[in-house]
């Protein structure tokens, strides 16, 4: 079931106009900035379909900006939230794409810092309900809204059992796991939708497990 | 993952064998999903219809969009229905004004709940406002208008879509229009299969309706759009506690939905290239709006 709650259905509560293509679009930035960490210095967000083709009309452009600021779909300061970038020093592009995607509404959002960058493609499949397809790389399917554990390894024995058991410790059911890695022995991708909350001292214990690389917790 | 039903026929059947209504499995359904208590569920469906009253209050108060197309309208309907001379009915009327004034509030970019969708939005809020004057439900009869509601598209959303840009407006107003009419069966006190023959009926009527927003904004024709599927939504509740029944069962309805919106070109699909979008006056009023200028452009 891709619609998991009335609450996808008689809902979210949101700044108008385009649920796909305004709550659905700020929810795809902001599953980018949780990923990501903290507030990135810069973004690129490349649009594909009826994002590309009608974006301006529906606010999408300022909505991934919302999100990539964090905002939530009811949060007024959406619609000022060019001027807010600006006011942090994020730089931001808007690239409408003409090739065609794999949904109609997709974004591929590139953020950055001196640090790192991320890119990660999301869809929006309507009433704001949102998926991620992609992430540095790596096909997934994932859905903003349940609780997800995110954990990029090295591709060796014995990772995916040890955070398994991580999990089993704290009685952290795994309801929905998906493994990917770009070549043997190189870097891997963990997704883990799990049905309980996941506490931070969880996510330190699996960051210390040996050949872990990075953990991040997408809350439901 | 357990669901209690896949489908509109497995929805009734329950409904029936165990003699409850279509909110009551929906409401069961949530806790199950979600493991929260049922008081949790009604206050987020609570806070949810609060936000939709405070929506229809505020259009119909009067508000206008940025680009100048919408706003207004609610306010020229109520003052129409003062009147006293409105041919339609007053009911029919004031669903379809506070549809307009959920729709003319969302176009605004003010607060709305989506339901299913933001384009969409008008439909269930603008009945239950409408009927509520004349049925006099309690607080919790309307939060179960909105689980009904919930419940129908709940199966629309999982069998078929509810995204304009995958299968047209019949996929939003369409299945908005179709949820409010189940809803309103319930709330008049008729059985759950009446409720599927009322949500059959006006489906039916809104098969192909393509979705061809004039400059890609969620305003024209999508605002009248909501006025009418609201009363589509009012009429088709009556024929079906009228006892008329829909000689296609409501999945074999939602499904010829779900290919339509398939075999439907792009340029009918929220893309702004076809349809209103595409006439003349369409594209006037979007050179006028956005300059000529369609390509992206940088900070």
């Amino acid at each position: 079931m891709k619609y998991k709650s009335v609450f996808d259905i008689i809902g979210p509560v949101m700044i108008g106009p385009s649920s796909s293509h305004t709550a659905g679009a700020a929810r795809i930035g902001r599953v980018a900035r949780d990923l990501f960490g903290r507030q990135p210095e810069w973004a690129r967000i490349h649009l594909y379909g009826s994002f590309a083709e009608t974006y301006k009309g529906h606010g999408t452009d300022i909505a991934i900006i919302g999100g990539l600021l964090d905002y939530d779909t009811f949060d007024e300061r959406i619609k000022t939230s060019f001027e807010e970038a600006g006011k942090l020093g994020m730089k931001f592009e808007f690239i409408p794409e003409t090739g065609n995607a794999e949904h109609p509404n997709t974004a591929r959002i590139v953020v950055g810092d001196s640090e790192s960058e991320m890119s990660l493609t999301g869809i929006s499949i309507g009433g704001g309900t949102i998926e991620v397809t992609e992430l540095n790389g790596f096909p997934l399917r994932l859905s903003g809204g349940h609780s997800a554990l995110l954990v990029v390894h090295d591709d060796r024995a014995g990772c995916i059992a040890n955070v398994a058991n991580c999990l089993a410790k704290y009685d952290i059911n795994i309801g929905h796991m998906e493994v990917s890695r770009k070549e043997r022995g190189q870097m891997a991708l963990m997704v883990i939708e799990v049905d309980q909350r996941i506490d931070e001292n969880v996510l330190d214990e699996i960051a210390l497990i040996p050949n872990i690389t990075q953990v991040t917790k997408i809350a439901g | 993952m357990d669901v209690l039903f896949r489908n509109v026929r497995e929805l009734v059947e329950l409904a029936e064998k165990e003699e409850k209504l279509i909110s009551e499995i929906m409401l069961e359904q949530e806790s199950l999903i979600s493991g929260r208590t049922r008081d949790e569920i009604m206050e987020q469906m609570d806070n949810n219809l609060t936000v939709m009253e405070e929506a229809v209050e505020k259009g119909l108060k009067g508000v206008r969009s940025f680009s100048g197309l919408t706003g207004g309208d609610a306010v020229l309907i109520q003052q129409y229905i003062d009147k006293g001379n409105a041919l339609s009915g007053d009911l029919l009327l004031d669903a379809v004004s506070k549809a307009v004034a959920t729709n003319e509030v969302n176009a605004a970019m003010g607060t709305i709940c989506a339901t299913p969708t933001a384009g969409s939005a008008g439909v269930v809020p603008g009945t239950l406002f409408a009927v509520k004057n004349k049925l006099d439900p309690t607080r919790e009869q309307m939060i179960r208008y909105l689980f009904t509601s919930g419940a129908f598209g709940y199966v629309v959303a999982n069998n078929a879509s509810i995204s304009g840009a995958a299968g047209g407006c019949q996929a939003e107003v369409g299945s908005a229009s179709a949820m409010a009419a189940a809803a309103i069966v319930e709330m008049a006190g008729g059985t759950p299969q009446q409720s599927a023959e009322a949500f059959s009926i006006t489906l039916k009527n809104m098969l192909g309706l393509v979705c061809d927003p004039v400059a890609g904004l969620v305003e024209v024709p999508c605002v009248k759009r909501n006025a009418m599927g609201a009363s589509n939504a009012v009429v088709a509740a009556d024929m079906a506690l009228a006892g008329v029944t829909s000689r296609i069962p409501t999945d074999e309805v939602i499904d010829a939905m779900f290919k339509i919106g398939q075999t439907m070109p792009v340029a009918l699909k929220e893309t702004a290239k076809g349809g209103l979008a595409a006439t003349p006056t369409g594209k006037w009023l979007e050179a006028k709006i956005f300059g000529t200028a369609t390509a992206g452009y940088s900070n």
